[in-house]
């Protein structure tokens, strides 16, 4: 393996094999979990890691795993990854881990890792898999960061929870400013997520169709 | 004449290729305002031009919307000076209200027709004529006390997502100026909604007179005092709290002759919109129970935006049904569910604006339905023949 093609393996999921905004897969969670900042950040954390290394543990066991039973196989590793990522959450941050409540759970169902398993892992060696996995659970946390900012710094004026818009502004103390009570519903977040595709799309026109 | 000549020399520099030729779009706009288009129908085939274009249509919108305009900003000055207890006289309250209610309508039009100049000439397409109707449409669905730039920021995200993402003017789903409102409606609910904003400057008033609420006469009804409703003919004469143009229905029948006579706006919508308010009124009354199911089913008619949304929001020709029956059920279920949606959901003491945006979402539907069931029907005649 050429570190070019290592490069260029890591860096198609932030661009044109983005896994939310081109392939739209994980669009659930993205919608679910971007209300906050903190939240979404511990979630692409956990993702990555859980696509990492579920990448990385079938890539090893790619040439022993049968054919007919390889989906029960993935299942039972992602899974695995899935309870230990939860329960250091539990332990170490306990309130986000309450925040994200049955999301951290529904990593297993996430689309993403089953695709990368089967795309990619089934059929590469350990290292490119690995970084396989590590990108695209990247690229699938950046723009669950990006939707979040948005949606925090416009819904509650606070980035991370720490007061961004200043308090004067506000109509309760004699200003102008309200916050905007959509942009904390989840429909708010699909459009979001939209425009986000939208930017991409005109700044990457290889994605546009024709 | 002058100025058609003024047009005609500047033509050639706006054309394509011309010195100023990216101004294209804005040119051609100004240019089809203040004239008829040149373009006539191809010699082939069997078409031909009307000379009513879309600008002229909207023309007509207008003018049918002001009788209500107007009278919107002259309640907005009478219940400011009611609700301050102070006599004044008519000019003074009308002024009043025009000076309330200007701003709101500046601020609709510069942000809007600045998005869509912008977007037409990106690209490069016919600016539309249709943000001139929405533009007047919008002020008149919000309360007078709305903060302008949550105004602003409602007709950007109507016009940009609610249109332009679509194709512009004709391809949009729902109706841009009642998603304008909801906008507002769920992103800044305080604004919007209580029994506070409905009148100018009583939210931070000092000197409140005795007695006075703010209170619409829906919120009235939503909590069961329907002992407080205003005299009826108040509320159809309009002069009750409320959004600055709905609550007049006698101003906004007027502007209904005048877009039925004129055939712009199709008076199946109306009629069966009322008669769909009417069946789930009736339906309530003989269901009984609370103060509110047993008022009289036509008081749902005059309170509220129901005569605005009828006439004006429901019967927009872009998101309304296309189809002749289509029309019938379209409007029919516009009323069922705003009453019911008055009724029976606690939360919203208004169902008018939901009810329409939901049956836009529905329109294309019911079309299919209607096409596919007369296809279905020429069929069977053409097998039996």
């Amino acid at each position: 393996m050429s570190s070019n093609n290592g490069l260029k393996i890591f860096t198609t999921p932030f661009n044109s094999g983005n896994p939310v905004t081109v392939l739209v897969l994980g669009i659930c969670s993205a919608l679910a979990v971007t209300v906050k900042l903190q939240p979404a950040f511990v979630m692409a954390i956990s993702v990555t890691i859980v696509t990492g290394f579920s990448n990385l543990i079938i890539s090893f066991l790619r040439n022993t795993i049968p054919n007919s039973i390889r989906i029960i196989v993935q299942l039972l590793v992602i899974a695995t990854l899935v309870i230990l990522v939860n329960e250091v959450l539990k332990a170490y941050v306990y309130d986000v881990s309450k925040q994200l409540s049955v999301y951290v759970g529904l990593i297993i169902t996430n689309c993403i890792l089953m695709g990368r398993l089967e795309a990619f892992a089934l059929g590469n060696k350990p290292v490119p898999s690995f970084i396989d996995g590590i990108a695209n659970g990247a690229g699938y946390g950046i723009i669950l960061v990006i939707v979040a900012f948005f949606r925090e710094l416009f819904g509650s004026g606070t980035l991370f929870g720490i007061q961004i818009i200043p308090e004067s502004w506000y109509i309760a103390n004699g200003g102008f400013y309200l916050n905007n009570g959509l942009i904390i519903l989840p429909p708010m977040a699909l459009i979001i997520l939209g425009c986000i595709i939208w930017v991409h799309r005109s700044i990457n026109k290889e994605l546009q169709d024709k | 004449m002058i100025l058609k000549k003024i047009v005609e020399k500047l033509k050639p520099t706006f054309s394509k290729g011309g010195k100023l030729g990216m101004f294209h779009s804005t040119f051609e706009a100004f240019e089809s305002f203040l004239f008829v288009p040149e373009t006539v129908a191809k010699p082939k085939g069997s078409h031909i031009h009307d000379s009513i274009d879309l600008k002229r249509t909207m023309s007509v919108v207008i003018m049918a919307v002001m009788p209500a305009m107007l009278f919107g900003m002259w309640n907005t000055g009478y219940q400011h000076f009611l609700s301050i207890g102070e006599e004044v006289s008519f000019i003074d309250t009308f002024f009043y209200g025009f000076f309330k209610v200007l701003p709101l309508i500046i601020v609709s039009y510069v942000v809007g027709l600045a998005i869509e100049f912008t977007s037409a000439q990106i690209r490069g397409h016919e600016v539309n004529e249709g943000y001139l109707v929405t533009g007047i449409l919008i002020p008149l669905i919000m309360p007078v006390d709305v903060p302008l730039w949550i105004l602003a920021l409602a007709i950007i995200f109507a016009v940009i997502i609610g249109k332009e993402i679509f194709g512009g003017t004709g391809m949009n789903i729902w109706n841009p100026a009642l998603l304008a409102r909801a906008f507002v409606f769920f992103a800044y609910p305080s604004k919007i909604s209580g029994d506070k904003i409905w009148v100018a400057g009583l939210e931070n008033a000092q000197n409140v007179a005795d007695g006075f609420s703010g209170a619409t006469p829906l919120s009235f009804a939503a909590s069961n005092e329907i002992d407080k409703l205003p005299d009826t003919m108040d509320m159809f004469l309009g002069i009750i709290p409320g959004s600055i143009g709905e609550t007049s229905t006698i101003a906004i029948l007027l502007g209904a002759a005048l877009l039925i006579f004129t055939g712009i706006a199709s008076w199946k919508i109306m009629a069966s919109t009322v008669a769909g308010a009417l069946c789930v009124g009736f339906l309530a009354n003989a269901l009984g129970g609370t103060p509110y199911l047993e008022i009289p089913a036509w008081q749902h008619l005059i309170m509220g935006g129901f005569a605005f949304g009828a006439v004006f929001m429901a019967t927009d020709p872009v998101t309304s049904a296309q189809t002749e029956t289509g029309k019938w059920i379209y409007g029919f279920f516009i009323g069922a569910i705003a009453v019911i949606i008055r009724l029976f959901n606690p939360g919203f003491p208004e169902g008018m604006m939901m009810a329409i945006l939901l049956m836009n979402t529905f329109a294309p539907l019911i079309d299919h339905c209607i096409v596919q069931a007369n296809i279905k029907k020429r069929m069977k005649r053409k097998s039996i023949l």
